[in-house]
């Protein structure tokens, strides 16, 4: 373990954005963690992107074949992985012509010389070696023999075949890059030891390696400089890294404890959504019920199934899944019973950009059913506040008995971020509608005054046998109906149900600005570049730019039209075609709303927003 | 749900307030009447049980059942009863199917409902025709039938149920025609008792769209020459003599008569319902003539459940949270001041 340097006084930086690139198979993702997580412990805040192929082994050096890692790491708020790069470490040819556009001109670049064959340049489809035709000039490329030094440095190591060896390269890249950025290699060494408990030998090569790159860095002369990042001032607490789909699953769970109900999922696997499964069937000893079923449609009914007989359940799938789950979620719609779907969006249409982000499927959650069939949606925004909108969206469902689905997406779903732990007595209350006596005249469709959810009688309960089903039911018995008012009247209490959770939702609320010539408007996933763009123009200057982003869509916060009635312009920016910008249309009158969109399977840059806003008030 | 049940039921506390509406003279009047006739024999508290339809006209027999019941979505009862078992297994779930919902909208659902095993029944109700939507053919309907669908005859080959559920792992496999309420209220019964999925296949005649279909097995007047009702531990002999019986000739069964060509009772294959080798069960199900009725396949074997809850119990015992807070607060977390 390395703590502390000699004769060497870093720079202070405030911020800095670091990619790690390779071949699929070449430890990027653990790479890059290792470094955010590091640098999360030190105090920094920390926000993280992996980007990966969704082929699980590429051809190697291939450019499609290419996994990426970046990490922004400040001494300031960070609220987004970071456009462009101030290092990007590349681990072969493809990784550096696929990102080297990411660059800043005059940045640094850590190559692997070694890698730079003929052959892995040819696989990159370079006509010359790069490092040798001038095409890097404006960077400040380091070139090292990562794959000779890792060999050179296990040497000594008993028992490594050369697979294990050439595949810790990575780590020689790691300690370069903790010695470059200040940092300790004591969590990482503590990481191989937990990690590698029963093979001493991985966990001594990884150490050596490690620390082979880190003395690499500070004797080497390439190396003008090391920088240092203080911690940022965060409130106080404990804290963990967490990513976004662990956040959901962990949202889910705190709710199930919360309101003393078992929690059910059935899933089936999809890109991105299926680490939520992988995390909740891990949590059998909080009495988890996780259930993979043969399909979409299988996932979601069993979770009817589950809900009908009393657990708090939940689904979780992908666009595509949500399309299959279309006509199910319609009946537990028109059951009204409790259920949450969590549809971590990617890009679409169809197959569309599995392992990318989208924001396309919020026209489907609303209306991807037959019939009149509302139900809330909601979308969490940062990695760590998918816990605090699972959390919300299973009280949502168990005090409003209706579906609800929570939007998130590739983006903060993989990303992840410092979060200051909740325990669930922090937590709101959730209530629940179980009736669990048969009172006179007693109804399965009897309802709440103030939020007309009908009660939960459960299966098991004495007395309250009752039938429910897809077909209208009867306003009073919950018998099968088709009398044309009732039909209407059932159409149209359905609809209130959910206006009405209006009345139990947080107001809009708008950062910067409360008024002026701008309103950027955002939904879901894109807080973090939308929040800093305006915060970087808000700093410059602009006073006159305001922020509000939403994580309730349907409904929508009472205030809403208040709030945009103070701007002059509207903006929505979206990742999307344009679907939120229409939800506005659909339920505001009077504004003109503009659209800043972007579908190429990526998040927001910063440049393009900021240049799009000033361009508005300029 | 398997305590003992003080309060006594008769058939009248299962039927609900619900006018039934099928069509005069259908068989499901007969599978209704059955089922509320088993359920006061089967202790079980009416309040644990739970009847899951999908659609078509079998579907709406959850609501004349006084019990807890869902009318679902077309072919995904297996699904919901899944989900509602695996939520709590002390109750008693039943899947109320047709053949079309469970093996052409719903096949994926059942086989895989088969596959697993929870302790679940499943009524299917076969009459080799789409009812609800007037008539057309279904995955059981046979090659040549003329149906709204197929005026010149269904180019088709069915499925027959039996074969595809044991294909699928059924550990429960039931025959029987629709005009036989005792039988069928008696295997009913079994199949309640039965740990694991137990599918029962009721030869359903529809009056309206495919009238007669069955009657060449199961008309009272034939019906002891075509049909062998098998049971459990017996031979396997029918004929209105109980003079014809199954041997099994190389790789076929053959129909032999007792008292000719020196066969007797001793020569018959005694069925053993229990076997967990489901080639004789199959050959059973597939036997033309003659039709094959009664519990044909009924194997124990472990059940979901019973895996599931080994397995949580043993997670359990060795995990070190017993709160969210525990998970939440455990590894790599960190301090800001």
């Amino acid at each position: 373990m390395i703590t502390a340097k000699k004769n060497h006084q870093p720079e202070v930086l405030e911020a800095v954005v670091i990619r790690f690139v390779g071949d699929s198979g070449d430890g990027m993702q653990l790479t890059g963690t290792q470094f955010s997580d590091t640098s999360a412990m030190f105090g920094n805040d920390i926000a993280t992107f992996p980007n990966y192929p969704s082929e699980i082994r590429a051809p190697q050096g291939s450019l499609y074949g290419v996994s990426g890692f970046q990490v922004h790491i400040g001494s300031v708020e960070v609220s987004t992985p970071g456009d462009n790069v101030d290092l990007l470490v590349a681990m072969n040819p493809a990784g550096l012509k696929t990102n080297l556009h990411a660059v800043k001109p005059g940045h640094t670049i850590i190559v692997d010389t070694d890698a730079f064959t003929k052959k892995n340049l040819e696989k990159a489809q370079y006509e010359s070696n790069p490092l040798e035709d001038g095409s890097l000039e404006n960077y400040r490329v380091i070139e090292v023999a990562m794959t000779s030094l890792t060999k050179e440095a296990l040497k000594d190591v008993e028992g490594l075949d050369n697979k294990s060896i050439t595949r810790s390269k990575n780590m020689f890249a790691l300690g370069m890059v903790y010695w470059m950025y200040d940092r300790s290699t004591e969590h990482t060494i503590n990481f191989f030891n937990k990690k590698f408990k029963s093979k001493p030998q991985i966990i001594e090569a990884n150490t050596k390696v490690l620390n082979a790159g880190f003395y690499f860095a500070e004797t080497l002369e390439l190396i003008p400089n090391s920088y240092t990042i203080s911690p940022a001032k965060m409130k106080a607490g404990t804290y963990r890294i967490i990513m976004g789909n662990t956040a959901t699953a962990w949202g889910f769970l705190a709710a199930a404890e919360k309101s003393g109900l078992e929690l059910f999922l059935g899933s089936y696997p999809i890109t991105p959504a299926t680490d939520i499964l992988h995390e909740l069937v891990k949590h059998k000893h909080f009495g988890v019920k996780a259930f993979q079923a043969e399909d979409e449609i299988a996932g979601i009914t069993s979770a009817i199934g589950a809900s009908f007989a009393g657990d708090l359940a939940i689904t979780t799938t992908s666009g595509p899944g949500l399309a299959l789950k279309g006509e199910a979620l319609g009946l537990a719609m028109m059951l009204e019973l409790p259920l949450v779907v969590v549809n971590v969006q990617r890009g679409g249409p169809s197959t569309g950009l599995p392992t990318k982000t989208e924001q396309s499927d919020l026209l489907q959650a609303l209306y991807g059913r037959n019939g009149e069939s509302p139900v809330i949606v909601i979308a969490a925004s940062t990695p760590s506040n998918c816990f605090n909108f699972a959390y919300e969206a299973a009280k949502l469902t168990l005090e409003h008995m209706t579906p609800v689905i929570l939007l998130t997406d590739g983006y903060i779903a993989n990303g992840s971020a410092p979060w200051k732990i909740k325990s669930v007595s922090e937590m709101p209350e959730i209530k629940n509608n179980i009736v669990k006596e048969a009172s006179e005249n007693w109804h399965p469709y009897d309802r709440d005054e103030d939020t007309l959810a009908r009660n939960w009688a459960i299966p098991g309960t004495e007395g309250l046998e009752h039938r429910v089903g897809g077909l209208e039911k009867d306003r009073v018995t919950g018998n099968v109906s088709y009398v044309p008012d009732n039909h209407e009247y059932m159409t149209k209490i359905r609809a209130e149900k959910i206006k009405r959770v209006q009345n139990y939702i947080p107001d809009l609320e708008t950062e910067f600005a409360d008024s002026g010539d701008l309103l950027v408007i955002g939904w879901g996933g894109t807080y973090g570049s939308l929040h800093s763009a305006v915060k970087q123009l808000n700093e410059e200057g602009y006073k006159n730019i305001g922020f509000a982003h939403f994580n309730y869509i349907n409904p929508l916060p009472k205030n809403t039209s208040e709030v945009l009635g103070k701007f002059k312009k509207i903006i929505v920016c979206e990742l999307n075609n344009g679907q939120f910008a229409k939800v506005l249309r659909m339920n505001l009158e009077g504004f003109n709303v503009l659209q800043f969109n972007k579908v190429q399977g990526l998040p927001f840059g910063n440049n393009e927003l900021i240049q799009k806003f000033k361009q508005l008030v300029d | 749900m398997e305590t003992t049940v003080e309060k006594k039921y008769t058939f009248k506390d299962f039927a609900s307030d619900q006018e039934v509406r099928w069509c005069p003279g259908c068989d499901d009047y007969v599978i209704l009447r059955s089922m509320q006739k088993a359920l006061p024999e089967m202790g079980v508290k009416k309040e644990d049980v739970v009847f899951i339809s999908g659609i078509g006209c079998s579907s709406r027999f959850p609501y004349y059942m006084n019990t807890y019941g869902m009318h679902s979505i077309h072919g995904r009862a297996p699904g919901i009863a899944s989900g509602v078992k695996l939520a709590n297994p002390d109750l008693s779930v039943w899947i109320i199917t047709g053949d079309g919902d469970s093996m052409a909208i719903g096949g994926n659902h059942f086989i895989h409902v088969l596959r697993r095993n929870i302790d679940l029944n499943i009524i299917l109700f076969n009459n080799e025709i789409y009812g609800l939507t007037k008539g057309q053919f279904s995955p059981t309907s046979l090659v040549g039938q003329k149906t709204k669908s197929s005026p010149y005859g269904n180019t088709q080959p069915p499925f027959s149920p039996g074969e595809l559920a044991i294909g699928a792992q059924a550990r429960f496999f039931a025959r029987i025609g629709g005009n036989t309420p005792k039988d069928m209220t008696k295997i009913f019964i079994e199949a309640e008792k039965f740990k694991g999925t137990s599918l029962i296949e009721v030869l359903q005649n529809c009056v309206i769209f495919n009238d007669g279909c069955f009657t060449q097995f199961t008309d009272k007047k034939v019906k002891a020459d075509k049909q062998l009702y098998v049971e459990h531990g017996k031979p396997m002999i029918f004929g209105q003599n109980n003079d014809k019986g199954l041997v099994l000739n190389g790789l076929k069964l053959e129909v032999v008569t007792i008292g000719e060509n020196g066969i007797t009772e001793d020569d018959i294959l005694v069925h053993d319902a229990k076997e967990q080798d489901p080639t004789l069960h199959q050959m059973l199900v597939r036997l033309e003539y003659p039709l094959v009725t009664g519990i044909i396949r009924s194997f124990d074997d472990v059940t979901l459940e019973e895996r599931e809850n080994a397995l949580t119990a043993e997670v359990k015992a060795n995990s070190k949270f017993s709160k969210t807070d525990d998970l939440f607060f455990s590894g790599e977390t960190y301090e800001v001041k």
